[in-house]
């Protein structure tokens, strides 16, 4: 298990393109956390690296969004509208990372345990330093805080002063052989956001 | 322009026959590409003679939210009987039916393959033309089923839990993207809001009817990008109402509610009318499941009103995803491309075609 922790937006992405850079094809990463704790953002630094240039958006109505533009075609999945086995099946996962794809699943520990090897990263915001995103302008003009509070695409992505920090704690685990092989290697890439 | 009787009818080869595409065509629409199934029979394109869909809304509610069995399996024990139903309630004999319109993509390959299954089968059976449909163009025709006396060029506001876009429509199949979510869609936002705040499920009439209650002005919610481009970006007013309900526990629910559809519904709007503006549309249409949020019919018809402009306000029924919409978009497909072939498979990528 390896413990991580994020300072900014801009560093999650980071830390989610050094993990995109050691995954390959077949590969099924599951995210795990609460509502806003970044599982998107972390999929959209993932899929960034792998060289998918058009918006990364949230598949949870749509269940699954598939980006063939990057080195390996990116299966977004989401199944949090989800609550049998019998509907995960039909989604047919596996069978998406098996045709030269990587899968990531958003609130895939739910049903991790049918999902077979895979790296399993939980999110988390930091306790006690939730961001200041709508209390700093109460009553006041909100737009400019709008801009730079929340990930809001390239624009603030590459501004990372821009952005009010975000701090998170990733745990990443390994489920299976498939990342064992890749286990020190990960520690390496992620060395530099090391929790302790 | 009217959608139906002034164009000069068109000879289209199905299978083995030859179909006139006029205003009496008959088209079976199908639609299984995401949680609801439906089918409906249209003539001439915007005639709805009927329209079955199988929301299975209270179902959702019995399970606190969460949908049972929402991909293929549903479709395919409903599909049958609605497709029936469609029928009877049209009133007219199988024989009438001059072509069957399905929904090919986007959407889950295992829940389109159900409705593209069936539609192929009936198509065969029959001996009429099979046309596979783009369900984001049948959106945008949804709007000619209710007014046809809207003209190009339109911008297409659409709106529902897994989109949010704006569409300039130059003409029939002529569409340019002029700004979309880079992150949530509206209507995420809105289910997601609804359940971080116990307020029901589905999430969207539950804000609607709770903020009726509260103080839009009460919290001054982020408008993201709201001068920033055609592009919208809805993931930071959901952490942001997270934030601020984790800080304040004893918030007013109904204030949250309201405070957040205001946050919303000012940046769908004010995007919706400068894409207007710069594209200088004659009419401005509203589509999609978010169309349904009282505030927002509200405030785009007022702006519309504003700015001299044709607005359209889909009726409540239209504003989910139905099979009239899917067979008006393939009664205009059929006219303008003929019938698709039957080995064309469903597409779970499938894109608008864009011009560049």
């Amino acid at each position: 298990m390896l413990q991580v922790r994020t300072r900014s937006l801009a560093q999650t992405h980071a830390v989610a393109a050094a993990i995109a850079r050691l995954s390959r094809s077949g590969d099924l990463l599951v995210l795990a956390g609460e509502m806003g704790a970044g599982k998107t953002a972390f999929a959209q630094g993932f899929g960034a690296a792998l060289g998918v240039t058009e918006p990364i958006t949230s598949p949870t109505f749509n269940l699954v969004h598939s980006y063939p533009a990057g080195r390996i075609t990116l299966h977004h999945a989401d199944v949090y509208r989800l609550t049998t086995q019998n509907e995960v099946a039909d989604l047919a996962l596996g069978e998406l990372a098996e045709d030269r794809g990587i899968v990531l699943v958003e609130w895939g520990d739910v049903v991790a345990a049918v999902l077979g090897d895979h790296l399993a990263i939980r999110l988390e915001a930091v306790p006690d330093d939730v961001p200041e995103t709508d209390e700093t302008d109460e009553g006041g003009d909100a737009d400019a805080t709008a801009s730079v509070g929340e990930p809001v695409g390239e624009a603030a992505a590459s501004d990372p002063d821009e952005i009010v920090d975000e701090p998170r704690a990733l745990t990443i685990t390994g489920v299976g052989r498939g990342w064992a092989t890749r286990w020190s290697a990960l520690e390496a890439a992620l060395g530099e956001w090391a929790a302790c | 322009m009217t959608m139906s009787a002034d164009a000069a009818p068109t000879a289209s080869v199905g299978s083995s026959k030859v179909v006139l595409v006029d205003s009496s065509t008959v088209v079976l629409g199908i639609e299984t590409s995401c949680d609801e199934t439906a089918a409906a029979l249209v003539m001439g394109g915007d005639d709805v003679l009927s329209s079955v869909v199988s929301t299975q809304v209270d179902l959702h509610a019995q399970y606190g939210g969460v949908v049972p069995e929402i991909a293929s399996r549903a479709h395919l024990e409903l599909l049958n009987p609605i497709i029936a139903r469609a029928i009877v309630e049209a009133g007219v004999p199988e024989q009438r039916i001059d072509a069957v319109a399905c929904t090919v993509g986007p959407g889950l390959i295992g829940a389109l393959l159900v409705g593209v299954s069936a539609a192929k089968a009936l198509a065969l059976v029959w001996d009429v033309p099979f046309i596979g449909v783009n369900h984001h163009e049948a959106h945008l025709y949804s709007a000619f089923l209710e007014d046809p006396t809207l003209e190009f060029p339109l911008v297409a506001l659409i709106v529902s839990g897994g989109h949010t876009m704006l569409i300039e429509m130059q003409g029939h199949g002529r569409y340019r993207l002029l700004g979309r979510t880079i992150d949530d869609a509206a209507g995420e936002a809105f289910d997601k809001v609804a359940r971080f705040l116990d307020l029901g499920y589905p999430g969207g009439p539950a804000i609607d009817r709770v903020a009726l209650h509260g103080d839009p002005e009460a919290i001054r919610f982020p408008r993201a990008m709201l001068h920033d481009g055609l592009d919208f970006s809805f993931s930071g007013v959901k952490t942001s109402v997270i934030n601020h309900v984790r800080k304040h526990p004893d918030v007013s629910a109904a204030d949250v509610a309201a405070s957040f559809q205001a946050a919303v519904v000012d940046v769908l709007v004010a995007k919706a009318r400068r894409a207007a503006d710069q594209v200088g549309a004659k009419g401005l249409v509203l589509g999609g499941g978010v169309a349904a949020n009282s505030l927002l019919r509200e405030q785009f018809l007022a702006a519309c009103v504003d700015d001299g402009r044709h607005g359209f306000l889909p009726s409540r029924a239209m504003c989910t995803d139905n099979a009239a919409m899917i067979a008006s978009a393939g009664w205009h497909r059929l006219r303008s491309d003929g019938p698709t072939p039957l080995d064309a498979g469903a597409v779970p990528n499938l894109r608008l075609d864009f011009l560049p």
